[in-house]
C-alpha cells in the first residue's frame, strides 16, 4: 500500500459549532469564540494549549484578535488560505503537516461568518470583483455570483450525458432526509419530496430553489494534533491518512467543463491513503449546489463518469441502505453553509460512532472541499 | 438602478477593450508558438512568451453553455430578470462569456451557432455580446 507521509500522523481529536440561523444576533468574532471553545472542550484541551490557528481568507476575525481573546500568549504557527468553501479541507491538511512537523502541537482550524444576516454569498457579496482580474470578462456581462458559473457547468453535464433535474433532485432529496434526522439542522422539520424539488422555481438555469445551499450564520472549529497526543486525548481520534490539494492553472483553450479538480486529485488522494473508492464507508461533499455532488462522485470515481445521476437516482447515496451515504447531516444544501467546516464535523462524528444518521462501523471518510479543491480521507 | 461592473482595464488588458471600441474583436495570439488565448493574460500558458500580438476574430462562434438567471441575485439585476449568460466557443478555438441578444431565454440551445454584435455601453466602454447567427 503506497502511503504518503501524512499518513495517521495527525487527527482531528476536537470538534465544535455554534446554533445555526437565520440572525444569530452576535459577531462573527463572537461565533468563532464560541465554536472554538466548544472544540478545544471537546478534545480534552484547555485555550492555552492551543497554539496554531489557520483561518480562511474570507473570514472576517483575525488571528491575534481571537488568539487574544482566548488568553493565549503567542501563536506560533498561523495563516490562512484564499478561496472561499475551497479551503476547507486545505487548511486542516496544512494543520496535519504542522503538527506532524513540529511547527506546533495543537492547532484550530474554524470558520465563523454571518453569513444570512451579514455579508451574503448568494448575493455576491464576498466573491465580486469589481470588474477586476478575470472578473473583468465575466462581470460587466451580469456573471455576477458563483452560481452562474457553477449553472453553466451544470447545463453542460446535461448536455454531454442525459443528467436530469430530476437527478439533481435525487441528491436534495436525500440531504433533506438526512437534515430530517439531524435536531441542529436548519431543515430538521421540513421534509423535502422530488416534486417539491420540480415545482420549486428556478434561481439561475438548470438550478431550482432547491438545487442551491443555505445561507447560514454559525460557526464551525477543530482542533488537530499530532497521532501520539490523539490517543491519550478522550475521543477517538480522525486520523489524517490523506489529503490533498488541487488549484487548476491552465487546461487548454477548450477544456471538459464536466469535469472537477476532483478528477486531478483523487488518483494521488486515495494511493495516499492506500486505498481505493470502493473502500470508502461515507463521504462529506461540497454540496453548494446539488449537481456538484454528480460531478463529485464520478470524478472521484465512486462511479463512472456521466452515471452519477443515475448513482444518486438508484438511492445510492442515501443512507442507511445506500452504497455510499453523503452529507449524513444534510449538508450545505439542508444543514448549514459554514464552508465544509459543518461537514468536517460530522465526518469526525462518523469516526467516533456518534453521527445521526450513523453509518455501522464507519472507518473510511472522505471530506472534499469545491469539488476537488482540497480533500481528506479520515479514518480510525 | 446600479449597472453591472466595468472592467477594470490594465495593460495587459487595454488592446482587447480598444479593439471592441473599433468594432473588432481581438484575440492574443503568441509571437512565439502562435497559440490563441482569452482573457487576455501577460504570459502565453502553452510556451510561457510575454511576446503577443492581437489579431481579429471572425466574431463566429457556438454556444458552449448558457444560464438564465431568473432571480435578482445582486441589486444591478434587479431590472434584467430573466437575464442570460453565455459561453461561446469561437471558432478560433477559444471561448468568451457575454451575453446573447435577440434571443428569448426559452430559445438558447448549446450548439447554436452565434456571430458578434457590438453593444456600446457608454463612450469608454463597447462590450462584444453575442446573437443568433443569421439574423441580421
Amino acid at each position: 500500500m503506497a502511503q504518503n507521509g501524512l499518513y495517521k500522523r495527525a487527527a482531528i481529536v476536537g470538534i465544535g459549532e455554534t446554533e445555526y440561523s437565520r440572525d444569530s444576533g452576535r459577531s462573527e468574532l463572537t461565533l468563532a469564540l464560541d465554536a472554538i471553545t466548544a472544540a478545544v472542550r471537546d478534545a480534552g484541551l484547555a485555550p492555552k494549549d492551543i497554539d496554531g490557528l489557520l483561518k480562511f481568507q474570507v473570514d472576517a476575525n483575525s488571528e491575534g484578535e481571537i488568539a487574544g481573546c482566548l488568553g493565549m500568549d503567542h501563536l506560533r504557527f498561523y495563516g490562512e488560505l484564499g478561496g472561499a468553501g475551497t479551503a476547507g479541507c486545505g487548511l486542516v491538511a496544512h494543520a496535519a503537516a504542522a503538527v506532524a512537523t513540529g511547527l506546533a502541537n495543537n492547532v484550530v482550524v474554524y470558520r465563523a461568518m454571518n453569513g444570512r444576516s451579514g455579508r451574503r454569498y448568494g448575493r455576491g457579496e464576498v466573491t465580486m470583483r469589481g470588474g477586476s482580474g478575470l472578473g473583468a470578462f465575466t462581470e460587466p456581462y451580469g456573471q455576477l455570483v458563483p452560481q452562474q458559473g457553477l449553472a453553466m457547468l451544470a447545463r453542460r453535464h446535461m448536455h454531454q450525458y442525459g443528467t436530469t433535474s430530476r437527478q439533481f433532485g435525487a441528491v436534495s432529496v436525500a440531504l433533506r432526509a438526512h437534515a430530517n434526522l439531524n435536531p441542529k439542522a436548519t431543515f430538521y422539520t421540513t421534509p423535502l419530496t422530488l416534486e417539491d424539488h420540480q415545482n420549486s422555481r428556478y434561481v439561475v438555469e438548470p438550478f431550482r430553489l432547491f438545487d442551491c445551499c443555505l445561507e447560514t450564520d454559525g460557526a464551525c472549529a477543530v482542533v488537530v494534533t499530532t497521532a501520539e497526543r490523539a490517543r491519550d486525548l478522550p475521543n477517538t481520534p480522525a486520523f489524517v491518512l490523506s489529503a490533498g490539494q488541487c488549484l487548476p492553472g491552465y487546461r487548454g483553450p477548450l477544456p471538459d467543463v464536466t469535469y472537477a479538480n476532483a478528477r486531478t486529485l483523487a488518483p494521488g488522494l486515495f494511493a495516499g491513503a492506500g486505498v481505493t473508492p470502493q473502500d470508502i464507508n461515507v463521504a462529506q461533499i461540497y454540496d453548494h449546489f446539488s449537481a456538484m455532488v454528480i460531478f463529485a462522485l464520478e470524478d472521484y470515481g465512486f462511479c463512472k463518469k456521466g452515471e452519477g445521476g443515475p448513482f444518486v437516482e438508484e438511492g445510492n447515496i442515501q443512507w442507511p441502505n445506500g452504497r455510499l451515504p453523503v452529507n449524513t447531516a444534510g449538508g450545505h444544501l439542508s444543514e448549514a453553509y459554514l464552508h465544509v467546516m459543518n461537514h468536517m464535523n460530522e465526518a469526525v462524528r462518523q469516526l467516533r460512532g456518534a453521527s445521526t444518521a450513523q453509518v455501522q462501523d464507519a472507518e473510511l471518510v472522505l471530506v472534499d472541499s469545491g469539488i476537488g479543491a482540497g480533500a481528506l480521507i479520515l479514518g480510525r | 438602478m446600479p449597472d453591472f461592473p466595468t472592467p477594470l482595464v490594465t495593460p495587459d488588458t487595454a488592446p482587447f477593450w480598444k479593439g471592441c471600441q473599433a468594432g473588432q474583436l481581438l484575440l492574443q495570439r503568441c509571437a512565439a508558438c502562435g497559440a490563441l488565448r482569452y482573457p487576455p493574460r501577460p504570459m502565453c500558458p502553452q510556451c510561457t512568451s510575454k511576446e503577443t500580438g492581437w489579431v481579429p476574430a471572425s466574431g463566429r462562434g457556438t454556444v458552449y453553455s448558457y444560464t438564465v438567471t431568473h432571480q435578482a441575485l445582486h441589486p444591478s439585476l434587479a431590472d434584467k430578470v430573466p437575464h442570460l449568460v453565455i459561453l461561446v466557443e469561437l471558432e478560433e478555438g477559444v471561448r468568451i462569456t457575454s451575453n446573447i441578444v435577440d434571443c428569448p431565454p426559452d430559445q438558447v440551445r448549446i450548439g447554436m451557432p452565434v456571430e458578434v454584435v457590438f453593444h456600446q455601453v457608454n463612450p469608454e466602454l463597447t462590450l462584444p455580446k453575442f446573437r443568433p447567427a443569421g439574423t441580421a
